[in-house]
């Protein structure tokens, strides 16, 4: 049953990517100041609503598993940290490239970039903590604890950075202003929808991983305990 | 009470051993003299940056204090002890409370000293920034604290605090950061008071809310 929610969802996701790149790349007109490498603001912008997107699912599995010390909600938090960091790291990468060709540098520290990358660092440190706690319980914890403070954190790190960064050269947002052309938003949103469904595939894997690593590590104690 | 009697206990502690006041006030020192060889700067670009050169010294000093919070109860099982004493929270509280004081004491020693290795005058707007210090010293400690006890038994514990820390500080920083530059340049700014605030309240309710799921596993 979950290979098969996992295939469906994967092979819907690629499919609809593949057709939003090819509205992207072969269909929709070319910006008139920017020219072709706006065409990056499709990959970029969705990647990074699909990363607060599983944050918060990281968040809502956290605070579960701290009520409930049910294993499930763990891996769920942890499926969701991984995904959503690859997906940080993706806009992160797409916003340096759009960068090296606009602005002529691969990075300013401009707001909301110092704002994202803080978001992957708090994220990475969740990741990199969690292999150094052996004891499944412990690890679960601290990790809860982690992501609700890092997820606590976000919002005044945005406040932060945006009260003092003046240097603020990153376009504004343009779904917020309406600055998106009606012809922009299908692939746009499109691409949403594709990351969210290949994400969720993804997140589906993991926790599989982390299901049966876990029955792996209890067989393994049951047999020190022999 | 609870929480006062661990304080005045820790700080007992470091009174008599000194261990983390000296490594602190030594470690701020060898930073502050490394940063006058890595920057050759005149006056001008010496203010520009001063607070964020103080602000560093006082983040990586503080590390090291919030480090030994939790993990100096570890020896003779110590820790356990306290958790079947005091609530998880007055135990926490009191943690805290005993980082803050030996990290103003840090910052206290560093400042004067800062002034003089770089000729920065700051008697000039003392409570000020004696307000924007203990507004940021408790932020750092009440994270730190936090952190020490969610990494006092990770393997790779003094490595792993300051991964997790200092991303967390960054917007408490921010704000205190651009307050002092702005004090020691002479301008009375205290506009990210409501920040450091807003940062300070809400890390202390929620790490006094999740310790007891911290410390009672």
């Amino acid at each position: 049953m979950r290979d098969k929610t996992v295939y469906t969802l994967g092979i819907l996701g690629t499919l609809l990517l593949l057709y939003n790149f090819f509205q992207i790349f072969l269909v929709i007109p070319i910006d008139a100041l920017q020219g072709n490498i706006f065409r990056i603001i499709f990959i970029h912008v969705p990647a990074a609503f699909t990363a607060f997107c599983f944050y918060g699912v990281a968040v809502v599995g956290s605070i579960a598993f701290l009520m409930t010390k049910n294993f499930k909600w763990d891996s769920m938090a942890v499926s969701a940290v991984e995904v959503g960091t690859m997906f940080t790291l993706v806009n992160l990468a797409t916003g340096s490239i759009w960068g090296r060709v606009e602005w002529g540098i691969w990075w300013a520290w401009d707001a909301r970039m110092t704002s994202q990358l803080m978001c992957f660092l708090l994220y990475l440190g969740y990741l990199i903590m969690r292999p150094a706690i052996a004891e499944p319980q412990q690890r679960g914890v601290m990790s809860a604890v982690l992501a609700i403070f890092a997820a606590a954190d976000i919002p005044i790190v945005f406040m932060a950075i945006r009260l003092h960064n003046v240097r603020t050269q990153h376009p504004g947002p343009v779904l917020e202003t309406g600055t998106l052309a009606p012809v922009y938003l299908p692939p746009f949103f499109g691409d949403w929808v594709a990351f969210m469904l290949l994400a969720s595939a993804m997140m589906l894997v993991r926790l599989h991983q982390e299901s049966s690593s876990r029955e792996i590590d209890s067989l393994r104690r049951e047999l020190h305990a022999i | 009470m609870a929480a006062l009697a661990i304080a005045g206990k820790d700080l007992r502690t470091e009174w008599r051993t000194r261990e983390s006041l000296n490594a602190s006030v030594s470690f701020a020192l060898v930073i502050l003299v490394l940063f006058s060889f890595a920057f050759d700067l005149d006056r001008e670009e010496r203010l520009a940056i001063s607070g964020g050169l103080l602000w560093l010294v006082y983040a990586f000093a503080g590390a090291l204090i919030v480090n030994r919070s939790f993990a100096r109860e570890l020896p003779n099982d110590c820790l356990e002890v306290l958790i079947s004493s005091v609530r998880g929270w007055a135990l926490f509280l009191g943690k805290t409370m005993a980082c803050f004081v030996l990290l103003l004491i840090v910052e206290l020693i560093s400042l004067p000293i800062f002034g003089l290795f770089y000729n920065i005058h700051w008697i000039g707007s003392i409570f000020s920034l004696l307000l924007v210090m203990a507004l940021s010293t408790w932020g750092i400690t009440v994270v730190g604290a936090a952190l020490s006890a969610v990494t006092v038994n990770v393997h790779l514990r003094e490595l792993m605090l300051p991964v997790l820390l200092y991303p967390l500080m960054i917007p408490l920083l921010i704000g205190a950061m651009e307050m002092t530059t702005g004090l020691l340049n002479g301008n009375a700014v205290l506009s990210d008071v409501r920040l450091l605030i807003v940062y300070d309240v809400m890390f202390t309710s929620i790490a006094m809310y999740l310790i007891e799921f911290i410390l009672v596993i």
